[in-house]
């Protein structure tokens, strides 16, 4: 199947697993190690079967848990050679503890997460909870929106993380069924186009080799300390520029951008805008279409990035508007979603305008075309009513007024 | 080698590291990378080790080493010897250095994984029988009876000590069917060193266990750390063993000196009663028995069954 596949390279039909494991082959990691959880499991089944078929030269590394297989990839990765690894839900909250381990040791990992709701109630549908709360470990964090996305974020993400000015992991949500079980038409890049886009894998400057014995993860008193977070702290920031370029040259290479850290769709003259992540934006797009067909001004703001957060580019996208709609598809309880938080946090010093955070599609619930309007018209019901009209609001949810 | 003599006069983890005097873990890994030489990489968690060998800016080890996680040790060293491989650097040894809390406890899953995928790493756990970098907190191979810090002693019914005996982690690594599983004490250092070599050349899952007493932890004189390790070998407490291939044999047939003679002048056993060390007598007699059973069913001479470590492929 998969060299079927590969000669046909260009518009195949395939899952987003699928598209995220072509992403990783052709991306020529030297060691995967994962653990099986759903809706990831088909990316590590493909890499399997790409490895068993020759077309994959790499270490795959059949671990008892992710949390083994992420301190895998991290001693892999500190060894100098490029890794990949793959997660979902529980099994990035299992990897808590060594994804902290990773951006201090400039370790470029690349993981494709599937994201899916975290116990309890156990469920496997998407849900933004398992990512969100990873947010201050100091991986760098994008979500994409369909199968094609998911692989090609991979290649940008390899490039974007090895950046020397970086030289940070990244982890690419993709949110679980939606787009990791959805078939769709994808252009499938040779090894050799990817090859031309992403060089091949040069270690930062401290890797473990007899021939140059360094210490990599060494513990360290107060005096070292702060000096490794703000260094940290400085390459996220460096990171959006990295990433915009990145997403430059993939088109120049690919002929598909992604707007880099952002995507924004009728944002032009907009009075009105929503931000989402996701495979909402899709749905979104659509509901823009139709308040545009009826003259209002609606416009969409497709945040990709989430970490590094692109705070400037996102002012100057909603400078012009009178109030903004946040989608979330987490919850931090007792405050609201953390993409709102995020978003108001980042307009706070420049922009006296409502932010009004919708919390939808929890658990996996279907985010429809009404919900979506709900949104945008809760939006435009604040706008002109100052900070003080935002707020959460839960959409679609029995027993609770939106 | 056959001799202490013939050991390399150069050292891998050198001199002013800042372990306490008489620390039986910098002996057992100091002694271990003088078999193990340059081309080796080394793996440490969170641990002792870690703090009074790479607490930057110092550094006590002459090869390469890495620490990630407390639970990680077989799982990063896999993960490095993977990476070697595809850089055609297949011929370094990675060696992961743990005590118990972090092999026994915390790191037995990563550690069995790895087994079972014979992983091709050497692991060496340095047993000090306690969470002593935490301060002296109990662990799963803490003697039965021993005095941590939380097996405090009381008037109440928990108040004696430790309640449960010794996890015996070679015992499990055995049942994974690895290539190599052994048992070694620094009193006897001629056997622990040809351990360290036959581990060290062969492939696949390797798994040594090493006894280290901590005379912070043992509450024991700094310079009775050798006595200790010998006595613990002596009155049957600690088997020598070795499981090759599938084969198991024991390395040395102790002089089962009376127990008493072990537990007196460590201040965490002080307090046992005569009960707690018939305990303990009972303890040892059960696992000789058990010990010389397996070299019977195990041993050189018997048939090969399904002889399991040569089932691995080489």
């Amino acid at each position: 199947m998969s060299e079927q596949v590969h000669e046909a390279a260009g518009g195949r039909m395939v899952t987003g697993d699928y598209a995220a494991a072509w992403g990783a082959r052709v991306s020529r990691p030297k060691v995967i190690a994962a653990y099986p959880i759903t809706p990831q499991t088909m990316i590590i089944e493909h890499l399997a079967e790409f490895i068993a078929a020759g077309q994959l030269d790499a270490e795959m590394m059949r671990v008892e848990s992710e949390h083994s297989a992420l301190a895998a990839v991290i001693a892999a990765e500190a060894t100098g050679v490029r890794t990949y690894t793959a997660t979902s839900s529980q099994g990035l909250a299992l990897m808590h503890e060594p994804l902290f381990v990773a951006p201090p040791m400039h370790l470029p990992i690349v993981m494709s997460v599937v994201n899916r709701t975290v116990a309890a109630p156990l469920g496997i549908w998407v849900e933004h909870n398992d990512t969100m709360p990873q947010r201050d470990t100091g991986w760098m964090q994008v979500y994409v929106e369909d199968a094609q996305e998911a692989l090609d974020m991979v290649l940008q993400a390899y490039r974007i993380a090895e950046n020397p000015d970086v030289e940070l992991p990244m982890m690419i949500g993709m949110d679980a069924f939606l787009v990791s079980h959805t078939i769709e038409s994808v252009d499938l890049p040779s090894p050799e186009a990817a090859d031309a886009f992403l060089p091949p894998f040069r270690p930062p400057h401290v890797y473990l080799d007899p021939g140059r014995p360094l210490v990599v993860g060494p513990a360290a008193p107060p005096d070292y300390i702060p000096e490794v977070r703000w260094e940290t702290d400085l390459r996220m920031r460096r990171a959006l520029d990295v990433l915009e370029d990145a997403d430059r040259a993939f088109g120049a290479a690919f002929g598909r951008t992604y707007g880099g850290a952002l995507e924004t769709y009728r944002m032009e003259d907009a009075e009105i805008g929503l931000v989402t992540l996701g495979t909402v934006t899709s749905t979104a797009r659509e509901v823009v279409d139709l308040y545009r067909s009826t003259g209002e001004k609606v416009g969409l703001i497709k945040l990709r990035s989430f970490r590094p957060f692109p705070a400037e580019a996102l002012r100057r996208a909603t400078k012009d508007l009178m109030a903004l709609g946040v989608f979330d598809r987490a919850v931090s309880y007792g405050v609201g979603g953390p993409t709102w938080i995020e978003v108001r946090n980042a307009l706070y010093d420049t922009h006296d305008i409502p932010v009004v955070d919708f919390l939808a599609g929890l658990g996996g619930r279907d985010v429809t075309l009404e919900d979506v309007s709900l949104m945008i018209k809760k939006t435009r019901d604040a706008a002109g009513r100052g900070r003080a009209a935002g707020g959460v609001r839960w959409i679609g949810t029995r027993g609770v007024e939106p | 080698m056959t001799t202490i003599k013939d050991l390399p006069e150069e050292d891998y983890f050198e001199s002013g590291h800042t372990a306490c005097p008489g620390c039986g873990g910098a002996m057992v890994v100091r002694a271990a990378m003088k078999v193990l030489g340059p081309n080796t990489v080394v793996y440490m968690p969170a641990s002792c080790l870690l703090i009074f060998s790479d607490m930057y800016p110092l550094n006590a080890f002459r090869v390469p080493s890495l620490q990630v996680l407390f639970e990680t040790s077989a799982i990063c060293a896999a993960g490095i010897k993977r990476a070697l491989k595809q850089q055609g650097k297949d011929d370094v040894t990675v060696v992961a250095f743990a005590g118990d809390g972090g092999t026994a406890d915390i790191g037995m899953q990563a550690l069995s994984g790895a087994a079972e995928r014979n992983e091709d790493i050497l692991y060496v756990c340095y047993d000090n029988e306690a969470y002593m970098n935490t301060g002296i907190q109990r662990s799963g191979t803490t003697p039965f009876g021993a005095w941590t810090t939380t097996t405090p002693l009381g008037p109440g019914a928990e108040g004696r000590g430790k309640l449960e005996f010794k996890k015996d982690v070679p015992r499990i690594l055995m049942a994974h069917d690895v290539p190599y599983v052994a048992t070694a004490s620094l009193a006897f250092p001629v056997d622990f060193l040809k351990k360290m070599e036959k581990a060290k050349a062969k492939k696949g899952f390797r798994y040594l266990h090493v006894l280290a007493p901590c005379p912070v932890g043992w509450k024991a004189e700094s310079d009775r750390t050798v006595e200790l390790a010998k006595l613990a070998v002596e009155t049957g407490i600690f088997t020598l063993m070795e499981f090759e291939d599938g084969v198991f044999r024991i390395s040395r047939e102790p002089r089962f000196t009376p127990v008493r003679e072990y537990l007196r002048g460590q201040g965490r056993f002080k307090h046992l009663t005569d009960g707690q060390v018939a305990a303990i007598e009972a303890w040892v007699r059960a696992k000789w028995e058990r010990d010389r059973a397996l070299a019977k069913a195990l041993g050189p001479k018997a048939p090969p069954s399904v002889a399991v470590g040569t089932l691995r492929e080489k």
